[in-house]
C-alpha cells in the first residue's frame, strides 16, 4: 500500500508555490515604514486567537497546514505560546467577552508584533456588525497591520496575505543591531 | 404546539431536546418534535427536572431575563458581565478540597487553532477529579440579529451560527421557514441539499478522526485525513462555489445549481477517500499503542446519554439509536432505509467507530444521488406569510433544531438549538477519571461547538 501511494504521488502534479500580490506588498511596506515597524526575520511564528468567530475561519486556518497548502514551506508556523510569537492573528468579531483575553495575549507577546485580522468578521464585524455584543472587527481591540478579507477566506488567500507580510517586511530598511 | 398548565408542563415525560422563552411563553421541545408551551407568569415559569434543561434555563435568563422557578443551577450561561459592579468577574468554581488537589485553568485562548472557551480542571496528580466549563466567549447575539429580518436575509446568520456545520444549520433554518409557510422546495433542491449535508459530514468526520489520531501521536493519520478533508472542500468549491458551502442552502431551495464539472470533482474526491479508507481504518485496528489511548477513554455511559437525550455521534456511541434524518425524518432520507450505527461502550474508540461507519454510508448516498438528480427547479420564492415553524437537520454532530415565528414576512422570534448543548455537560462528566493528557482526545471525540451554543 505504501509503495502504491508513493508511486501515485510521484506521478501526480501539484500547484506551484503561492506568491503575494505585489500591490498589497507595496501598500503594506509603506504602512509598516510609516509606523516605524521594526523588522523581523523570514521565519514567523503565528499565535492565533478566535475573538468571536463561527469556526469557519478556524477550519480554513487549519487547512493552511495540510499536505496541499503546506504553510511551513514558507517559513510560517502556528505556535501555542505567545512568548515566541511574531504575529497575532485574530479571527472573528471583537466579541465583548473576548476583548480582555485578546489584550492579554498581545501583552504576553514580545515586540515587535504584527497584528493580522483574518476573515470578514475580524475586518469589520462582518454579518454581526451592529450587534450589541460586538464591538466591530479586531481594530476595535488593537491596531491592525494587515487584513485578509473573505467569509471564510480560502487557505490560498490566507497564505497569500501572510506572504505579503513576509515580503513587505523583507523590503523594510534594515537597522543595525 | 400543545399549550399546557404548569403541572402538565412539569409532569411531561420524554426526551427533552431544547427549552426557550419568548415574551409570553416558555417552550419545551421533546423528541421527535413535540412542542409544549406554558404561559409565563411575572416573567417566570416552572423549572424542568430533565438534566438537559439546566443549560437552557440558564440561557433563557441570560437572553430574556426569564426565571425558571425552582431551578437548582442558576449560574450564568453566556453572560459574563453579571457581577454586582457590572464587570466580568470570574465565576465561583466549585473547588474540591483534599490532600494534593490542585486546579488548572485552560483558556479562553487555547493552544490549537480552535474557538474560545474556558476549562477549569481539579486534579490530583495526573488524575482529573472535576471539570467545569465556562462558555459564552463567542457570544454574538445572533438570535437578536435575526429578528425583524426576512427569512432570505436571516439565512446568512443561520449559516454562521456554527461555521463547521453551516449546511446543517442553514438546512434546519430552511426547514423551519418552509414549515411555517407550508412551502415545498423543488426535488432537485432537496437532493442538492442532501448532497451538501453529506459532504459536510464526510469532511468534518475526516477532520475529527484525523485530529483524534493526531492527539494520540499518529501524525501520519492526521495528515492523510486532513488531505481527504481538503479534497472534499476543494470539490465543494468547484461544485457549489464555496469550500464550506456557506449561503448555498436558502429557504425555498438552494441559491445556485451544481456547477459544471461539480459532480465529477465530488466523485473524484469520494473515490480518493474510499480507496484509502480501509488502509487508514486498519491502522486503528493494528496498533495497540493507539488502541490503548482510545479504548476505555472518556466514557459516557448510556444512562448519562439517555438523561441528556444526547443526539448525534455522541449519543449513538452510547446506545441511543436516534438520527434526525430518520426520526422525525425529512426528505430525501424519509424514502430510504438508513443504517444507523450504534455502540454501547461510550468511549473515544466507540465515537470514532461510529464516525467511520457513517462515512461509508455517506459516501454511498452522495454517489447514488449524483447519478440521478431530478430536473425540476432549484428554488421557489418564499411568500411574505405568517406562521410558526419547527425545522430539524442532522449535522455531523447531531440534530440542529430551529423554531421560528414569522409575522408579516419577517422573523418575529427564533430559537436555535445546537446538539452541542447536550454534549458540553457530558464532557464535564466524561473527563473525570481520566488523566489530563487524555482530555484533548476526549474533547475532540465529542467536538462540541462553542459558537453554536454561545449564539
Amino acid at each position: 500500500m505504501v509503495w502504491r501511494t508513493i508511486a501515485r504521488h510521484l506521478f501526480s502534479s501539484h500547484a506551484g508555490p503561492r506568491r503575494a500580490d505585489p500591490a498589497v506588498v507595496q501598500a503594506l511596506r509603506r504602512k509598516l515604514q510609516a509606523a516605524g515597524m521594526k523588522t523581523l526575520g523570514r521565519s514567523l511564528a503565528i499565535r492565533h486567537v478566535a475573538a468571536g468567530s463561527c469556526n469557519g475561519c478556524e477550519l480554513e486556518l487549519r487547512a493552511t497546514q495540510n499536505l496541499i497548502h503546506d504553510l511551513t514551506q514558507y517559513g510560517l508556523s502556528f505556535t501555542p505560546s505567545p512568548r515566541h510569537a511574531d504575529v497575532l492573528l485574530i479571527t472573528g468579531v471583537a466579541g465583548r467577552n473576548m476583548v480582555d483575553a485578546v489584550r492579554q495575549t498581545r501583552a504576553a507577546m514580545p515586540d515587535p508584533v504584527f497584528v493580522i485580522a483574518v476573515g470578514d468578521c475580524a475586518v469589520d464585524g462582518g454579518v454581526f456588525k451592529g450587534s450589541p455584543m460586538v464591538g466591530g472587527g479586531a481594530e476595535a481591540i488593537l491596531p491592525v497591520d494587515l487584513v485578509i478579507a473573505g467569509c471564510a477566506p480560502t487557505p490560498g488567500q490566507i497564505i497569500e496575505g501572510l506572504l505579503a507580510l513576509l515580503e513587505a517586511n523583507a523590503q523594510l530598511p534594515r537597522r543595525r543591531r | 404546539m400543545i399549550l399546557c398548565t404548569e403541572d402538565e408542563w412539569q409532569q411531561t415525560a420524554g426526551d427533552l431536546i431544547a427549552l426557550w422563552t419568548d415574551a409570553t411563553h416558555a417552550y419545551a421541545l421533546y423528541h421527535p418534535g413535540i412542542l409544549r408551551a406554558v404561559a409565563l407568569t411575572g416573567g417566570a415559569y416552572p423549572a424542568l427536572d430533565a438534566a438537559g434543561a439546566a443549560w437552557f434555563q440558564r440561557l433563557a435568563y441570560d437572553l430574556n431575563g426569564h426565571v425558571a422557578t425552582g431551578a437548582q443551577d442558576t449560574r450564568p450561561a453566556i453572560e459574563h458581565y453579571r457581577a454586582p459592579d457590572g464587570t466580568a468577574a470570574w465565576p465561583e468554581f466549585m473547588p474540591i478540597t483534599g490532600e494534593g488537589v490542585h486546579q488548572i485553568g485552560v483558556g479562553p485562548v487555547h493552544a490549537g487553532i480552535i474557538e474560545p472557551g474556558y476549562f477549569r480542571f481539579s486534579l490530583c496528580g495526573e488524575q482529573i477529579l472535576k471539570l467545569e466549563i465556562r462558555l459564552g466567549y463567542a457570544h454574538k447575539a445572533v438570535l437578536a440579529l435575526m429578528r425583524s429580518k426576512s427569512p432570505r436575509v436571516a439565512a446568512r446568520f443561520a449559516a454562521r451560527v456554527s461555521g463547521d456545520a453551516t449546511v446543517a444549520h442553514a438546512l434546519a433554518f430552511a426547514h423551519a421557514t418552509e414549515a411555517a409557510l407550508a412551502l415545498t422546495p423543488p426535488r432537485r433542491a432537496v437532493y442538492l441539499r442532501a448532497i451538501m449535508a453529506e459532504i459536510e459530514r464526510l469532511a468534518n468526520h475526516c477532520g475529527d478522526i484525523g485530529a483524534i489520531a493526531g492527539d494520540a501521536g499518529f501524525a501520519f493519520l492526521d495528515a492523510r485525513f486532513a488531505f481527504h478533508r481538503e479534497n472534499l472542500c476543494a470539490a465543494a468549491f468547484v461544485a457549489f462555489g464555496h469550500r464550506l458551502m456557506m449561503d448555498v442552502v436558502i429557504p425555498g431551495g438552494v441559491a445556485g445549481d451544481l456547477h459544471t464539472g461539480g459532480a465529477a470533482a465530488i466523485l473524484a474526491a469520494l473515490d480518493g477517500l474510499e480507496t484509502e479508507l480501509p488502509a487508514l481504518t486498519r491502522v486503528f485496528e493494528d496498533y495497540t499503542s493507539l488502541q490503548d489511548r482510545l479504548i476505555g477513554t472518556g466514557i459516557i455511559p448510556p444512562p448519562l446519554a439517555h438523561a441528556y437525550a444526547a443526539g448525534g455521534v455522541v449519543g449513538r456511541a452510547s446506545g441511543r439509536a436516534d438520527d434526525a434524518r430518520q426520526s422525525p425524518g425529512y426528505a430525501p432520507y424519509d424514502t430510504m432505509t438508513l443504517q444507523i450505527p450504534v455502540a454501547n461502550a461510550g468511549d473515544v474508540a466507540a465515537r470514532l467507530r461510529i464516525r467511520l461507519a457513517e462515512m461509508t454510508a455517506s459516501l454511498e448516498m452522495v454517489r447514488h444521488w449524483l447519478r440521478g438528480l431530478p430536473e425540476d427547479g432549484i428554488a421557489v420564492a418564499p411568500p411574505a406569510g405568517e406562521g410558526m415553524g419547527l425545522g430539524v437537520a442532522e449535522s455531523f454532530r447531531g440534530p440542529v433544531w430551529v423554531w421560528l415565528v414569522l409575522r408579516a414576512g419577517v422573523i418575529s422570534d427564533i430559537f436555535i438549538a445546537d446538539p452541542s448543548t447536550a454534549h458540553w455537560p457530558m464532557l464535564e462528566h466524561a473527563a473525570p477519571g481520566g488523566i489530563l493528557a487524555d482530555f484533548p482526545l476526549i474533547n475532540r471525540s465529542i467536538n462540541a461547538s462553542y459558537s453554536g451554543v454561545d449564539l
